[in-house]
This record gives C-alpha cells, structure tokens and sequence, in this order.
C-alpha cells in the first residue's frame, strides 16, 4: 500500500535521543534503527527509559536532543496524518468502564481514516464474543487485548506495544504473543518494549538491550547471546566451613568457563561444556571445604546477556 | 452478538466521541440521581418547608366573670384570634409562660393585660378591641379590603426553582466535563485518545455538545416538576429561557474544562471543584437575595458567573423579560465562560 519509495527508508530511526526529568536522565543518548517489516524489540529492566523512548518515538513526548524520523516523516504539530499509519498501545490504557467492547472499538476506528472493521478487528484479538460486554466486565487480559485491537484498528504500518504482557497469566501472554506474530506475518513492523527476557527472544527479530537510558547490546537474540561465548550458565552458592572465600581466577580457570559473575552470595559461570565445568567445580569446592547450597544450570539466555553486560538481573536491576 | 458487531456503523470522530460520553452518563446511575431526580427534590422539599401559610391565630384568654361567654362568641368570630376561657389566676400563668398573647379581665369595661415586648400582644389587641365593640354595637365608617400577596409567581418557591436550576446547571456542567477529564487523564486515556489520534479541538468539543445534549431533559424535568406541581410560573419566553440555559451551560462547562485543566488525581480536582462552586453556593443568591450581602460586596457578588445566570434566569420566568432586559447577565456568562475555556487550552495537560 505504501509507495515503494517511502519503504526503502527504515520504518523507524533515532539518532542522539536525551531525555532528562529534573537531575535524572531518563534517555541518555540512545540511537536506534528498525526496519520495515521488522519484530524490534527493547529489553530493559523497569526504569531503563523504554517507556519514555518509546513515548519520544510516538510523538507524544518531546526530547531535549536528539533526531528521530518515523516512516520517514519528523514529528511537527499535532502529527494526525503520520498518527493515523501508527497504532499506539500505552502501558496500561484505562477504557471507560461502562462502554461496551464494540463502542471502545468504533470511537477508535473512527480516528483512523482507513482500517480493520469492528468485527475484524475484534477477530484479530479473539474478542469477538464479548463485543456487546461493558468494559468493566473483562479479565486483565481481555482488556489488555482491547486495547492491543484498538492500537490494530486504523491497520497501521508500524505499531507501537509497550510491554504488552506486563501484569498478564501465562495463557493471556501466549494469546498476546500469537497477536504479535500474526502482525508478523501479515509484514507489519512491530516495535515493543519488554522486560520478559523470553518474551523478546521468541517475538523479537532484533533486540536492544537498554540500560539506564542507553543501548548496550544490539543485535538478534541468537547473536547476543553468542557473545557470550559460552552456551550454558552454572549457578551456585557455596558456604565455607574455614571461612576460606571463593576466588573468581580460580574459578575462571576451571575448563570451558568463559565467564564468572558474582551476585551477593550466588555466583554464575558461563561454560562451554557443562559436563566438564560441573566435576571440576564441586572438586574445588571439596577441596575448599565449602559445601554447595545450591546448584543449577541452564542454556544461556538474553537474561545472562544482561547480567553479564550489568552485573545485575533484569528482574531486580 | 456477532451480527451486531458486523453491522456496527463507525460514525465521525466528534459523534463518537460524544455518543461515548453520552452513553458513559446514561450508563451511571447515581450521576443520573444527581443531575435529575436531587434538583427536583430540592425543590419539592425546600417549596414544602417554605410553602405560603395564612399567619397563626394569635391565642387570647378570657378571665371567667358573668359577661365570659358573650366575649368569648364575639373573639370566636374574627378569624385571626383564637379565644379561649380560663379562670383569672391561671389565664395570668398563661400570659406569663407566652402561651397566650393576651387576657381580657372579667371587669366591665374589661382590661387588657399584655406583654408590650411582643408583637404578638400588640397585633392580638386590635383584634380583640375590635371584635368586642363591634359586638358591643359599634358602627364600622367604612370597609377596607386586604389583598393578601400569594399569587404564583411571588412566593418563595418561585424565587427558589430558577436559583436551583442555575445550581444545577453549574454543578453538572463543572462535574459532568471535570470529573470526565481527569479520570481519563489518569487512567492514561486522554494521552492514548491523542496518540489515536483525536483531534484535540474534538475531545474537548466532544464535552461541550455532551453537556448540552444532557441539559435539555436536565433543566426540563425540574421546570415541568416546578410547573406542574408547584405552579411556578415561565413569564417570559421560553426560546429566552433555554437560551439562557445553554449560556450558562457553555459557560460553566469552561469553567469545569478549566478546573480540570491540570490535575491529574480525583482527590487533586475535587478540591479545585469545591474552591470555585462553594463561594458561589453562599454568594450567588440561589437560596436567598443577593441583597443580603453588603453594597461593598455588592461587585465581587454580582461578577459571579452564578448571581449572573440565576439573576438572568429569575428574570425571564418570574418578570418575562426578553434579552434586553438580561443583556448583562449574559455578556457576564459569556465572558467567564470565553476567559475560562481560552484559559483552559492553554493549560491543558494532555498526559
């Protein structure tokens, strides 16, 4: 539907974005350049600046530097024509409790000057059902899928999800996940903010890992965590009986470690070969007269990339 | 309904936008109570409690004696005195404890013993002196007849429909937009309708034509309870009155839309709501004349958005005046109401 011409620009591009509230910088120099048709998404910790990036990036925030082009078009006035080929979805959108589920939809669609019908777009998220239900009358995740309908209803080029999942059970998450690669594949470009590791790894084409207002990894999620170097993560804590501590060259010397982090009591080794780090590992620790209070492994995930960039989890960064 | 889903007709931004607030208010129970049925009540118990009463017979005693009875037949028949015969120690007990205004004694002429401090005493004394000695055959010169003020139009109750119509119409105006407003904004609506993207001028437009939607059945259903049931006259016209009506509305909508301009919180806007409208509820003559107030209040009283809306509306029902006549009550309306939604854009916090 767009002109050929439009489509060779990126679908979306930042250069330099700052952000500041008072003495705290919330976007701190952050570029960004997502292609057409591309799943991008940002995965952060709560507090990273996705939020407000992609606040920036709708237009309805403005930074102190920064450029940002979305579908090759700059923000100026109000934007109705460049809204109208967006569809927006806010962290937590709350929908007037005593409308019904079609009205939300049709006061949406009639924004837009082309798009979905009602019932479509009702179809899309599965909610056809409960088109004549008041508001008040949904789960979390029914609302939650409202809300994704209206961000699909104008059927957008580019559609803005801003941790679409948060606050979501496992059913309605993989609900929401399946709405997200149905727009996939119909070539939609999707731009979504995460803090569910998961979540990006099975939806994202691309990631960018931000923290603290900046991107510190970028790439695919196979990538980033390739650059670990290593495939599995060793997770343990030990207590010493002699008072004798661990030592992470030590540590970093048994075979096939690529990496050791430490956090508080626990540690975690990136390895090559679990089968090899693991005997090697409890051996020292015997000899050490340190006793194992626990002990797991894992294949590496985006979440080790983090920890390894930040010495911190996700969850509790 | 599936099918109702398929045949659901997306209309203009700007009907939606005010069929959704439409239908939010409709769907509310208690705003419904507030915005119809509490006006009509206020009316209907504050017309009850104020209602026109012929003034209260004023109690007399008669001292038991030979001529008693022929004084108590000539009390009985003026209507403004209730006569009633008691023995002289304890009618004097009744002088003294108010339950009688006055006593005529049992001499010949008689005396009358009063209270020269209450009024009641005073008002009782030419009652009595006149019905004993009409009775006594006295020759009135001439009649003079007394046109008691109780006709529609004059009473209490009438005086009292156009101030709680303007109460109202400010109450649900500054409520109805305000309370809309803020909600939306913090449950993050507002800033998602934008990203929609509504047009801004539609948003706020949508409020107004929302309110004026809702004034007809609202100022409707407390005249036709004035009008039906307590016979408060609409003297002058009533393409006047409702224009009056939609001025105030629009006004008191922008003041509402000024109100909620910034706050972010129901807490936050509550606060601001009660800041404007209660000095209007004291000083704006809904229950009582402004005139009660002070000439050197007499400005600020008479600048209010209220006092000009409720002067304007008095004006039209009980007097018949046409627009000349109210032409300053309605610039004052019109330029709180332009100052107010001018103020408001500005302000406007969107997120």
């Amino acid at each position: 539907m767009s002109a050929p011409a439009a489509t060779s620009t990126p679908a979306l591009r930042c250069h330099g974005l700052v952000k500041r509230y008072g003495d705290v910088v919330a976007v701190a120099g952050l570029d960004l350049e997502v292609a057409r048709g591309e799943c991008f998404g940002l995965l952060g910790p709560n507090g990273a600046g996705k939020t407000t990036t992609v606040e920036i990036l709708e237009g309805l925030n403005a930074p102190d530097a920064g450029d940002v082009e979305v579908l090759g078009e700059r923000w100026q006035g109000d934007g109705l024509s460049l809204r109208s080929r967006l569809g927006v979805q806010l962290q937590e959108t709350k929908f007037p409790d005593k409308l019904k589920v079609r009205e939300v939809l049709g006061l949406f669609r009639s924004f837009y000057p082309r798009g979905l019908s009602v019932g479509e777009a009702l179809a899309t998220v599965e909610l056809r059902e409960k088109a004549g239900a008041q508001v008040r009358t949904l789960s979390g995740g029914q609302k939650q899928r409202l809300s994704l309908a209206c961000a699909l209803v104008g059927d957008p080029e580019l559609v803005f999800l801003d941790e679409p999942t948060t606050g979501l059970d496992p059913q309605s998450r993989r609900q929401a996940w399946e709405i997200v690669e149905g727009l996939k594949a119909r070539g939609r470009t999707v731009l979504l903010t995460t803090h569910y590791m998961e979540e990006a790894a099975r939806l994202c084409d691309r990631v960018a890992i931000v923290d603290r207002g900046k991107v510190i990894a970028l790439g695919t999620p196979r990538e980033l965590v390739a650059s670990l170097g290593a495939e599995h993560v060793v997770e343990f804590s030990a207590e010493s009986r002699d008072g004798v501590g661990l030592d992470e060259t030590a540590l970093g010397a048994l075979p096939t470690v690529e990496g050791v982090a430490r956090e508080a009591e626990a540690w975690r080794l990136t390895v090559r070969e679990v089968h090899r780090a693991v005997p090697a590992l409890l051996a020292m620790l015997a000899e050490l007269g340190a006793e194992p209070t626990h002990l797991t492994t894992h294949h590496a995930t985006l979440e080790d990339v983090f920890v390894a960039l930040t010495g911190r989890s996700l969850r509790d960064a | 309904m599936p099918e109702a889903v398929d045949a659901y007709r997306v209309r203009s931004p700007l009907t939606e936008l005010t069929l959704a607030r439409f239908r939010e208010m409709v769907r509310e129970p208690e705003a419904l109570f507030w915005v119809f049925v509490f006006p009509v009540l206020m009316a209907g118990i504050l017309g009850l409690a104020f209602r026109s009463r012929p003034p209260e017979a004023i109690p007399v005693a008669v001292v038991e004696g030979p001529r008693a009875e022929e004084r108590l037949a000539a009390l009985s028949s003026a209507p403004e005195l209730e006569p009633r015969k008691l023995p002289a120690a304890e009618a004097r007990r009744a002088l003294a404890r108010g339950k009688v205004a006055l006593v005529v004694t049992a001499d010949d002429p008689p005396d009358y013993v009063l209270d020269p401090t209450r009024p009641e005493g005073l008002t009782g004394r030419q009652g009595v002196e006149a019905a004993l000695q009409r009775a006594a055959g006295r020759q009135d010169v001439f009649t003079a007849d007394v046109v008691e003020l109780t006709e529609p139009g004059s009473r209490y109750v009438d005086f009292l429909v156009p101030g709680l119509l303007g109460m109202n119409l400010m109450g649900t105006g500054m409520w109805g937009i305000g309370f809309s407003l803020v909600v939306a904004r913090n449950g993050n609506l507002l800033k998602r309708l934008v990203a929609a993207p509504a047009r801004r001028s539609h948003l706020l437009g949508a409020q107004l034509l929302s309110r004026l939607a809702f004034l007809v059945p609202e100022a409707g259903a407390l005249l036709l309870f004035a009008w039906l049931v307590m016979g408060v006259p609409l003297r002058g016209s009533l393409v006047v009155l409702i224009g009056v009506s939609i001025m105030g509305a629009l006004a008191f909508s922008g003041l509402g839309l000024l109100t909620a301009a910034r706050p972010r919180t129901i807490e936050g806007v509550s606060g601001l709501m009660n800041l404007v409208m209660v000095p209007m509820w004291i000083f704006s003559g809904t229950f009582f004349s402004t005139d009660r107030f002070p000439v050197w209040m007499q400005p600020f009283v008479q600048g209010l958005p209220l006092t000009a809306l409720n002067d304007a509306l008095r004006a039209v029902m009980l007097d018949g005046a046409g627009v000349p006549v109210i032409a300053g009550e309605l610039l004052i309306l019109g330029a709180w109401g332009l100052v107010a939604f001018a103020a408001a854009l500005k302000l406007f916090r969107w997120q």
